[in-house]
C-alpha cells in the first residue's frame, strides 16, 4: 500500500467503511488554503480514490475551532502582477483537487462544525451534502468580495449553478454575506442543521447510507442553470443593467472586485462547468495580484488585527473590565455612548441637567433595540435587560463607584470642567476621567481635575452606536496605565480604538477638515459644484465633500479656523491662508448660507432634506471651469489628507501607521480601497517616489501646501515605504 | 479600360420603400416575414425597370440590425434567391445599428465607384415585431466586463443627456415632436411620399398596408405633455444615470424629458435604393435620380452616444468643400426630439432645411433599413423643390455617426 502524505488531513475509517476526514493543520491554530494545504488536498483525494473501492462515504470535518478558515491572507496580500501566471495555477490545482472529490462517485459530506467561511465553504460546496452545527460562531458564506477578491475555488462556479446568477450574486457573492446555520438552511446554502456534534455525525452516517452514489447538480444529465444564462430573455433583459447597477452603488469608484465577482459570474454560466472554473480563476488571480486586493487585506485585516491585539497598548498592566458608567450629558453623544456600554453588559448612569433630557437620552437605545427587536437581531428580553442597565439621572450622587467617566457635554471648556467637577468625588478613587471632545486639547481640559493621569480623551464618532472607531486621545499627563484601561474599555464596548497624542483637533477632525477645504478651495476657482461630488465619490468617499460640509456646518469651519490661526499665533507662527478661507466667508456673510441646519448651504434645503446644488453657485464663483481635470480634483482631496497625515506623524500626532490607515477608513470616510490615509501614499502609482513627484506637481499647479514634508521626501529617496 | 480611368460616378437610379407597421404584434407588418418584405420590393424594382437585367446586378447589400431568426443567415443572399434573381446575385447582410441603411447605400456607392462592382441594390430591412431591440445581444450590453468598461447606458438616458446638457426642455422636446407628426401628416396628404411608397400584399396579393402606419396626425403639444417620461425608472433603478453622470461629472442630475411621443417609432418595414455607374444605366434604360457625391462615417462618446451625426456631417462637408449654407436639405433620423435639436443647434442649421417632411418620431425607424428610407425620402424632395444637395445623417448606437451627400441630377 502507497502512504500518502496529508498529514493536515487525518484519516480515520471505521468499521461501516465511512472514512472521517479531519481537516487539522498541524502547524496553524486554524486551517487555510496555504501551501500545505495546497500539497495534502491532491494527496488526500488521491488516497480517496485509490481506496474508493472499500470506502462507503466520506465525512470531512474539522479539529480546530473554525471548520476552515479560508484563503491565504498574507500570501494573497503579496501576491504581484508578474505572479498572475502562478496563481492561476495553484488556483486551478486546488479545484482539480476538490474536482475529482466531487467527482469520487462515493457520498462526501461536509460536517460543519464551525465557521466555513471563503475557502471553507468552498470545500463544503464540493461535497454532495452539507450539514452545519448549530452553535453561534458556525457561520458560512463566501466573504472574499469585502477583501476585495471573488471565490476562487470553485465558490463563483458552483453558487451561480446551485442558486441560478441572479440568487449567487444577489445574496451571496456581492453581498459576502455571512450566514447563521439557520439563515444558511432557509437560504439553502446548506442541507441540514445539526444541534449538537453527535447528531452531526449521525446525520452525515445516515446520509451516506442513503446516497451511495450521488451526483452534483451540474454534473447530472439535462441541469440547467436556475433562471437561465445570458441567452435566456428574462436574464438578458436585466443583465446590461448589472454592471451599471455597480457602479452605482460604489459612485464609480475602484471597485474591482465586485465588477469582477459579476463578471466571472456571467462568463462561466455561459460555457460548461470546468471552464467556468477556468474563467473563474482568471478574475480571482487578476483580483490577487492587484494592488486593491492587496490594500484591503493589509488593512481591514493586519492593521485591524494589530489594532485590536493590542498594538497600542503599553504593556504590564492587568486587563481592566469596566463595570459602571457615568455619561455626562444625555444628548446624541452621550446617548449613543450610553448605549453602546450598556449592550457590552456595562450599568450605565446617564446624568444631564434635567431628568427629562437624561430620559430623552436613554430613549435614544429605546428606539435603537426596537428596531433590532423587529429585525428579529435582538429578542424582547434581551432589549429589557440592556435598558434596566441605564440609570437616567440628574443627581451626580448616582455615579456612586462607578469606574469610567465619559463626559459628552457641549465643546465648552469651563463647562467640561464643571460638570466633571461636580461628580469626580462620587466615583472610585481610580475611575478613569475620559472625555469625548472632538477638538478640545486632552491636556488643557485635564488642568481642571485633581488626578489630571487618569484623563484621557474618548473621542467617539457619530452616530456611536452604528461607527466603529474610538479615537484615544493622550493628554501631556496621561498615563500608561489610563491608556491600557482606555484601550481596555474601547474593546470591551465593540469599538476599535486608534491612539493619538494630543494635539488640536487630535488626527481625524484635523485630516478631514484638509479634504473638505481643498472642496471648497476648487468652488473658489470656478470648478462646478457637480463635479467636486463627483470627484469626491468617484474617489471612493461615502458622500460629497461639499455636502459634507454643509453636514458640519460653514460656521463650525470657520470657528475652528479662527482658533486654529489664534494657537498658532500664540505659537508665534503665522501660516498662510487656505483658499477655501475666501470661499466659507462669502458663503457666510455674503450669501447667508451656513450649512444643513441652518437651511442653506452649498445645497438648498427644504424641510431639513437635500434638494440639489444651489443653483447660484455659478453665478457666485464662476462654475464653469474646465481647466481642472477629475484626476487632480480626486487627487487633490487625497492627497491633501495623505500629506497632512504625514505631517501627523512627523509631530507624533500619531503613534502608528496602523492607527492612521484604520482611523481614516473607519473614521473620516478615507476611501477603503485605498487601504487607508498611509496605505495610500505606500500604493501610489510609483510608490513613494511617485506619490512625491505627483505631490510636487499638485503643488506647482494648485499651491504650497501640497509641496511633500521632507520626512515624506526622505523615505521616498531611500527606497523605504510606511511600516 | 486602363488603370487611369475616370472614377465612375455612383447614380441612383430608383429608392423605394415599404409603408412602415407598427412593430409589435397588432402592426400589420407583422405577419409578413422579414424575407417578403424584401422580395416585394426586388420584384417592384424589376416592374418598375423592365430593361434592368437582373444578372447585371453584383450584389444585394442590405442594413439589418438582429440578423438572426428570421432575419439571420445573410438574409439579402436569401432574398435574392427567393425572388429569383440569377445564381450570380451575391447579397451581404451590413450592421452599424440605426446606421445600416445608410451604410448599405455608402458601400453599394462605394462598390461602384471603386469599379470593381457596377450595379447593387442597397438598403435594409428591420421586423421589430418579430426581432425586438436587442435580440442580438452583444459584449457592449450583455458582457458585464465590456458593459462596465465602456459605461453603457440605454440610448434614451443618452438623449436625456443631450436634452438636460442642451437646456432643452420638455417643452421644447414636444414641440419638436409635434412638429414632426404635422409635417409627416401633410406630407402624406400632399402625396409627397407617393413615388417611392410600395404597398405591402400578402401571399395572395391582398393588399396589407399601404400607409406609414405609427403616425398619429392628431397629436398635440397638450396631448404629448401627458406622457410620462419612459426613462426615468430605468434611469434610477437600472443604475443607468449614474454611470451617465459619472462621465458627465459636471452635470447634476439628469432631466428625463423623452417618451414614446417624442421618440422613434418602433416599427417593420423594408427599403431599397438602386445605385450603379452610368453605362448600367444606358444599358439597360436606368435614368439616374440623383449621384451618392460623398459618405462618411465618424464617432463621439459611447456614453451620450447620439451626437455622431456631427462629426460625421462635418467630415462629409469638409471633405466636399461644402458649409450648411450649400446643403438644401438636411434628413437626420428621428431617433429621439434632442438628436436632431442637437444636430442643427451644434451645426447652425436653421430648422426650416431640417427633415421637412417629418421623421421617425412620427413614422417610425425600421432600424436596419431607415438610412436607405431617408435617402428615399431626401431625393423625393429635392425633386419636388427642384433642389440640389442634401444630407442624410444618422446617430448610431457606440457612438458612432453615419453621413451621405446625395445630389439631385
Amino acid at each position: 500500500m502507497t502512504s500518502y502524505e496529508h498529514p493536515m488531513f487525518h484519516w480515520h475509517k471505521d468499521t461501516d467503511r465511512v472514512v472521517t476526514v479531519t481537516m487539522d493543520d498541524p502547524e496553524q491554530s486554524a486551517n487555510t488554503m496555504n501551501e500545505r494545504f495546497r500539497r495534502e488536498l491532491p494527496a488526500l483525494v488521491d488516497h480517496l480514490h485509490d481506496e474508493r473501492d472499500t470506502i462507503a462515504g466520506v465525512i470531512i470535518t474539522s479539529a480546530k475551532k473554525t471548520f476552515f478558515a479560508g484563503g491565504d491572507l498574507g500570501m494573497m496580500m503579496r501576491a504581484t502582477e508578474d505572479q498572475a501566471d502562478e496563481i492561476t495555477r495553484w488556483l486551478n490545482d486546488v479545484k482539480a483537487a476538490l474536482r475529482r472529490l466531487e467527482t469520487l462517485g462515493r457520498p462526501v459530506v461536509a460536517a460543519i462544525n464551525g465557521a466555513a467561511l471563503g475557502g471553507g465553504y468552498e470545500i463544503a460546496l464540493a461535497c454532495h451534502h452539507r450539514i452545519v452545527l448549530d452553535t453561534p460562531p458556525a457561520t458560512v458564506g463566501l466573504p472574499e468580495v469585502t477583501l476585495g477578491l471573488l471565490p476562487g475555488g470553485g465558490g463563483t462556479t458552483r453558487t451561480v449553478r446551485l442558486f441560478g446568477l441572479q440568487k449567487a450574486l444577489q445574496e451571496i457573492l456581492l453581498t459576502g454575506r455571512k450566514f447563521r446555520p439557520a439563515a444558511a438552511l432557509e437560504n439553502g446554502l446548506v442541507d441540514a442543521v445539526a444541534e449538537d456534534t453527535t447528531q452531526l455525525v449521525s446525520a452525515a452516517r445516515e446520509w451516506i447510507a442513503a446516497n451511495p452514489e450521488p451526483v452534483q447538480p451540474w454534473d447530472r444529465p439535462g441541469h440547467r442553470i436556475p433562471g437561465g444564462t445570458p441567452a435566456s430573455p428574462g436574464l438578458a433583459a436585466v443583465l446590461p443593467s448589472l454592471p451599471a447597477v455597480l457602479r452605482k452603488q460604489n459612485n464609480g469608484s475602484p471597485a474591482p472586485a465586485p465588477h469582477s465577482v459579476l463578471a466571472a459570474a456571467v462568463e462561466g454560466s455561459q460555457v460548461d462547468f470546468d471552464n467556468a472554473l477556468t474563467i473563474e480563476s482568471r478574475y480571482c488571480a487578476g483580483l490577487i495580484c492587484g494592488q486593491i486586493s492587496a490594500n484591503i487585506i493589509k488593512s481591514m485585516f493586519f492593521d485591524m488585527q494589530a489594532i485590536n491585539r493590542g498594538a497600542s497598548r503599553p504593556d504590564g498592566y492587568p486587563p481592566h473590565r469596566a463595570k459602571k458608567l457615568v455619561v455626562l450629558g444625555a444628548g446624541m453623544m452621550g446617548a449613543g455612548i450610553a448605549y453602546v456600554a450598556a449592550k457590552s453588559g456595562i450599568q450605565v448612569v446617564l446624568k444631564d441637567v434635567t431628568l427629562e433630557a437624561a430620559e430623552r437620552g436613554k430613549g435614544y437605545s429605546g428606539k435603537i433595540l426596537d428596531k433590532a427587536v423587529h429585525r428579529g437581531s435582538t429578542s424582547p428580553e434581551q432589549r429589557e435587560e440592556i435598558l434596566a442597565r441605564i440609570t437616567p439621572t440628574t443627581d451626580p450622587a448616582d455615579a456612586a463607584g462607578a469606574d469610567i467617566l465619559i463626559e459628552a457635554v457641549f465643546e465648552d471648556p469651563e463647562l467640561k470642567k464643571k460638570v466633571i467637577a461636580e461628580t469626580v468625588e462620587y466615583l472610585s478613587p481610580d475611575a478613569l476621567l475620559g472625555s469625548n471632545t472632538s477638538t478640545l486639547p486632552i491636556t488643557s481640559l485635564a488642568e481642571g481635575v485633581a488626578r489630571p493621569e487618569d484623563f484621557i480623551g474618548l473621542h467617539f464618532f457619530s452616530p456611536v452606536d452604528k461607527m466603529a472607531l474610538l479615537e484615544i486621545v493622550v493628554g501631556e499627563k496621561t498615563s500608561d496605565a489610563t491608556l491600557a484601561k482606555a484601550i481596555d474599555i474601547g474593546r470591551q464596548i465593540a469599538k476599535t480604538p486608534i491612539v493619538v497624542n494630543d494635539s488640536r483637533g487630535f488626527f481625524t477632525s484635523r485630516v478631514i477638515l484638509e479634504f473638505v477645504n481643498e472642496a471648497i478651495a476648487m468652488v473658489g476657482e470656478g470648478v462646478p459644484a457637480a463635479s467636486i461630488e463627483q470627484a469626491a465619490t468617484q474617489a471612493g468617499y461615502p458622500i460629497g465633500a461639499l455636502a459634507l460640509v454643509d453636514e458640519l456646518s460653514l460656521t463650525l469651519m470657520r470657528k475652528i479656523r479662527e482658533e486654529t490661526i489664534a494657537g498658532y499665533r500664540a505659537a508665534g507662527i503665522e501660516k498662510p491662508a487656505h483658499p477655501a478661507a475666501a470661499v466659507i466667508d462669502r458663503m457666510i456673510d455674503s450669501f447667508d448660507r451656513k450649512g444643513r441646519t441652518a437651511g442653506a448651504g452649498f445645497y438648498d434645503y427644504a424641510d431639513g432634506r437635500k434638494q440639489g446644488l444651489w443653483s447660484e453657485l455659478k453665478t457666485c464663483f464662476g462654475g464653469t471651469n474646465t481647466e481642472v481635470p477629475l484626476a487632480d480634483m480626486q487627487e487633490r482631496m487625497l492627497f491633501a489628507e495623505a500629506l497632512d497625515t504625514v505631517r501627523c506623524l512627523d509631530e507624533n500626532v500619531l503613534r502608528s501607521v496602523a492607527d492612521a490607515n484604520i482611523g481614516s477608513i473607519l473614521g473620516i470616510g478615507f476611501p477603503a480601497w485605498t487601504g487607508g490615509v498611509i496605505q495610500y501614499i505606500n500604493q501610489y502609482d510609483g510608490g513613494l517616489p511617485g506619490f512625491v513627484a505627483r505631490a510636487r506637481e499638485l503643488a506647482g499647479r494648485y499651491g504650497e501646501r501640497f509641496t511633500p514634508p521632507e520626512s515624506l521626501v526622505r523615505k521616498a529617496e531611500n527606497g523605504e515605504d510606511y511600516q | 479600360m486602363t488603370y487611369s480611368s475616370p472614377i465612375p460616378e455612383a447614380f441612383i437610379y430608383d429608392a423605394i420603400r415599404t409603408p412602415r407597421g407598427r412593430g409589435k404584434s397588432t402592426g400589420s407588418l407583422h405577419t409578413i416575414k422579414p424575407v417578403s418584405l424584401v422580395v416585394g420590393l426586388i420584384d417592384e424594382l424589376r416592374a418598375r425597370h423592365p430593361g434592368l437585367d437582373p444578372a447585371a446586378i453584383d450584389d444585394l447589400v442590405l442594413g439589418i440590425v438582429s440578423p438572426l431568426g428570421d432575419q439571420g443567415s445573410v438574409l439579402p443572399r436569401t432574398a435574392a434567391m427567393a425572388a429569383g434573381l440569377p445564381d450570380n446575385v451575391a447579397g451581404v447582410q451590413v450592421n452599424r445599428f440605426c446606421g445600416s441603411g445608410l451604410e448599405a447605400v455608402n458601400t453599394a456607392a462605394q462598390k461602384v465607384r471603386s469599379g470593381w462592382d457596377r450595379l447593387i441594390i442597397a438598403g435594409g430591412v428591420e421586423s421589430m415585431s418579430r426581432l425586438p431591440l436587442g435580440s442580438d445581444g452583444g459584449a457592449w450590453m450583455n458582457d458585464p466586463e465590456t458593459n462596465f468598461a465602456t459605461s453603457f447606458v440605454p440610448q434614451g438616458i443618452s438623449a436625456d443627456l443631450i436634452a438636460t446638457i442642451e437646456g432643452f426642455t420638455r417643452e421644447t422636446v414636444d414641440s419638436y415632436a409635434e412638429r414632426s407628426q404635422r409635417l409627416a401628416a401633410s406630407a402624406w396628404s400632399g402625396g409627397y411620399f407617393a413615388k417611392s411608397i410600395v404597398p405591402v400584399h400578402d401571399r395572395n396579393g391582398v393588399p396589407v398596408l399601404d400607409q406609414d402606419e405609427h403616425m398619429r396626425p392628431a397629436t398635440t403639444a397638450e396631448s404629448l405633455a401627458g406622457l410620462k417620461p419612459s426613462f426615468a425608472k430605468l434611469g434610477a433603478q437600472g443604475g443607468f444615470d449614474a454611470v451617465a453622470l459619472q462621465r458627465y461629472h459636471w452635470v447634476e442630475r439628469i432631466d428625463h424629458v423623452h417618451h414614446a411621443g417624442n421618440s422613434s417609432g418602433i416599427v417593420d418595414g423594408a427599403a431599397l435604393v438602386l445605385i450603379g455607374d452610368e453605362r448600367s444605366g444606358t444599358e439597360h434604360g436606368l435614368t439616374p435620380r440623383g449621384r451618392v457625391v460623398a459618405t462618411a462615417t465618424s464617432g463621439a462618446d459611447s456614453t451620450i452616444m447620439l451626437t455622431g451625426p456631427i462629426p460625421a456631417t462635418r467630415k462629409l462637408l469638409a471633405h466636399t468643400g461644402l458649409t450648411v449654407a450649400d446643403i438644401d436639405l438636411f434628413e437626420i433620423n428621428e431617433a429621439f426630439a434632442a438628436v436632431p435639436l442637437k444636430y442643427a443647434k451644434d451645426l447652425g442649421i436653421p430648422l426650416e432645411k431640417v427633415n421637412v417632411n417629418g421623421g421617425a418620431i412620427a413614422m417610425g425607424h425600421p432600424l436596419g433599413a431607415t438610412g436607405a428610407m431617408l435617402t428615399g425620402t431626401a431625393l423625393d424632395e429635392l425633386e419636388r423643390r427642384q433642389a440640389r444637395r442634401a444630407v442624410v445623417t444618422l446617430c448610431i448606437g457606440g457612438g458612432m455617426g453615419v453621413a451621405t451627400l446625395i445630389e439631385r441630377l
